[in-house]
């Protein structure tokens, strides 16, 4: 799976993704009862803003320092007995994870959930080569056992299914026999899944944060899964955004605090491990270690106006705010990336052919920036993608920049202005039935569609005001 | 106190009733309004739709026309942050940036403007019925007034205010948002209609004027019974 997860257009998408009432359903009751959590959690650590301002720090900190950290984090690892590789795109990324896994001559890999590996189509290469992948996340393997669905969210991947889908998946492609209970089903699973981790000779884990100065990689789960991915296979391969890194252990507990009760709403989860490359005293850790570190357009947007969605830590904290989101779901973004965070990440990724509507697919409501602990100005940088469509690719609509033309010059001459105001009454005569326009024209079109359109008022207010100076307006 | 109205374009071309309420209300409260004429619109169309040369001619025109007053006052939450967001856009600009945040200083929403500087909680209005207030996003997030409607509204005789379910949410105006990306503002605005219907209310009140146009027009397509006020007209009322 790439990036981007759908050939159908963007309206296309939408439309689908609106009359899926299940998924609607599913979405709304998830945002909701994460949004309660992610306050409650913030609320009883107490400063959130000050944490918050801490979390920017450190991100900033670290980006504009990351040669330096990388560089570090890479030294560490070396020095721990590991292998680190830069892959500077993702079928780089791919290709060293396939060039390993044939030296291993491995069968068998077993994962755990990782958006970077998703990026970079790694499943799909290695199962080129005949290996078998199984994702051990439960929603990760809901997903894959149901037709290699895509994710619809960074960190619940299968939040728009409700759970007698799932259980409707596991009867038809895993024979299961019992209720749509939770606890059932995954019970289920993890019995499927304990073979699977024993039987693997390669683990892949995502990098929740890699540690500079220690070498080693943080991992964050509620299931445990990727303790088992990274305790039992005797080669372990990390793969990590090139932005994911912090300096020390110290950095590291604050990220982690924030993450953990942006992203679902808990002081940690259940699971926070660090690993990496075995140390010669220790008994137990991988006999072979990889990092692969994945810039992939990384370091395009590094040092540039959208420099900020670098400090992202992928909690989704954003996306469960959106109300966009909210009534299209996950896979109407077309990308791997979806709600806020996707709309600003995927273009830069992916490029404005795929990915243009995206920036446009907000109201700017600013849920998802001042739900960031990060506090990566999201909006802002919604609209400057639309700045750049427009005045750097040139890629609005013709109608519409004469129409902004004639704005700039209405709006900057208070003449030019009061005539047309006054004009409007007049103007818009011919569509006005009685207090309201009903059925628009031009950019009224898809106004009135919908909903109704007040009918420009017969008197101006500021032909009241001008009124009422003289002492005769009411 | 003296004071200079921005009564933003819709107000002035679709709803002068709520430019009158606000000049009652702030008379009333001792202040002495004016109305400079050549104030326009504020940009927000051009600069939220990308594009920023347009805006920022504008937005000199704002500056200039405000340049010498003691207080801008505005009854919208979402002009008045387009107003604060003015040196943002101005950035080292020499010419304008140092000017643009003179205004942003002296530039306050309606109900902030009465309870943070005039330092008034009880307007002395009357209305009799239920309520429920919509938050507008810009007003509530980027401005960063939260209480100050709230806190009026709760001082209006005979009025009921009900808390408006998911009330974070936005109702889908988002400007050209609306028209731009219609089916998604359908499904919004739509969910914000479903929520003041199980309020029960008589009214949706809000800061914005935006946010009523489209949450109104929403509610008299479908045939629905609840009315939407201004907060100018809910505290100008007597």
């Amino acid at each position: 799976m790439s990036m981007k997860i759908s050939d159908k257009k963007f309206n296309e998408r939408i439309d689908k993704g609106i009359q899926d009432s299940t998924m609607r359903e599913a979405v709304s009751t998830a945002q909701e009862r994460l949004y309660t959590r992610r306050l409650a959690a913030s609320e009883e650590l107490g400063n959130w803003e000050e944490w918050r301002d801490l979390g920017e720090q450190i991100r900033q900190h670290t980006l504009e320092n990351l040669d330096y950290y990388l560089m570090q984090l890479s030294e560490n690892v070396t020095k721990r007995g590991g292998h680190v590789f830069f892959a500077k795109t993702k079928e780089d990324a791919a290709q060293y994870i396939k060039e390993v896994a044939e030296k291993k001559q491995a069968k068998k890999v077993v994962k755990s959930k990782s958006m970077v590996t998703e990026e970079i189509e790694m499943n799909k290469t290695l199962e080129g080569i005949g290996c078998e992948v199984i994702e051990s996340d439960l929603g990760e393997y809901i997903l894959q056992v149901d037709d290699h669905e895509p994710p619809s969210h960074i960190v619940a991947p299968a939040l728009h299914m409700k759970k007698e889908q799932i259980r409707d998946v596991f009867q038809e492609k895993l024979g299961y026999g019992k209720s749509e209970d939770p606890y059932e089903m995954t019970k289920f699973v993890r019995k499927i899944l304990r073979e699977k981790f024993l039987e693997a000779e390669i683990g892949v884990t995502g990098c929740n944060f890699a540690v500079a100065n220690t070498g080693s990689i943080c991992l964050v789960t509620n299931e445990g899964n990727a303790d088992l991915v990274t305790a039992i296979p005797k080669t372990q391969i990390a793969v990590m955004g090139m932005e994911r890194l912090v300096p020390t252990m110290e950095e590291l507990d604050v990220l982690v605090g924030l993450l953990c009760r942006s992203a679902v709403g808990q002081k940690l989860t259940s699971y926070i491990t660090t690993v990496g490359p075995k140390y010669e005293e220790e008994a137990d850790g991988p006999e072979e270690f990889h990092l692969v570190i994945v810039d992939n357009g990384r370091s395009e947007i590094l040092g540039s106006e959208f420099q900020q969605v670098l400090q992202c830590i992928r909690c989704a904290a954003c996306i469960n705010v959106c109300p966009v989101y909210r009534h299209v779901g996950g896979h109407s973004y077309g990308s791997i990336y979806p709600g806020p965070i996707g709309a600003v990440l995927s273009p830069l990724l992916g490029g404005y052919d795929d990915y243009k509507e995206l920036p446009y697919a907000s109201s700017l409501c600013a849920a998802c920036t001042d739900a960031c602990p990060v506090k990566i100005p999201l909006h802002e940088l919604l609209l400057k993608h639309r700045q750049v469509i427009v005045e750097k690719e040139g890629r609005a609509p013709l109608a519409e920049k004469l129409a902004m033309k004639m704005f700039g010059m209405g709006a900057s001459s208070a003449a030019l202005y009061k005539l047309g105001t006054k004009m409007a009454p007049t103007a818009m005569m011919p569509i006005v039935s009685g207090d309201r326009v009903s059925k628009g024209v031009g950019p009224l079109k898809n106004w009135t569609e919908i909903r109704e359109f007040p009918a420009p008022s017969k008197e101006r207010f500021r032909d009241w005001f001008d009124d009422h100076k003289k002492g005769g307006g009411k | 106190m003296k004071v200079s109205l921005f009564i933003t374009c819709l107000i002035d071309t679709f709803q002068p009733n709520v430019g009158k309420a606000t000049v009652e209300i702030l008379e009333r409260l001792g202040c002495e309004v004016s109305f400079p004429t050549s104030q326009v619109c504020c940009g927000q169309p051009a600069y939220n739709s990308g594009y920023v040369t347009e805006a920022k001619q504008a937005a000199k025109n704002m500056i200039q026309t405000f340049e010498h007053v003691e207080y801008v006052v505005t009854p919208s939450g979402s002009c008045a942050t387009m107003f604060h967001e003015y040196p943002h856009i101005f950035k080292g600009d020499v010419q304008w940036e140092e000017r643009a945040k003179r205004l942003a200083e002296k530039t306050y929403e309606l109900t902030q403007f009465i309870v943070e500087v005039l330092k008034v909680t009880d307007v002395g209005a009357r209305l009799k019925g239920k309520a429920t207030y919509h938050t507008s996003c810009h007003m509530t997030r980027l401005l960063d007034v939260k209480e100050a409607p709230f806190t009026l509204l709760s001082n209006v005789r005979e009025l009921e205010v009900e808390q408006l379910p998911n009330a974070q949410n936005c109702c889908g105006f988002g400007g050209t948002f609306s028209v731009k990306m219609m089916p998604i503002s359908e499904q919004m605005v739509d969910e914000k209609v479903e929520s003041v219907e199980q309020t029960g209310a008589d009214y949706l009140i809000s800061a914005d004027c935006g946010c009523l146009m489209n949450i109104g027009g929403r509610i008299e397509r479908l045939g629905k019974s609840a009315r939407v006020l201004h907060i100018a007209e809910v505290l100008n009322s007597r």
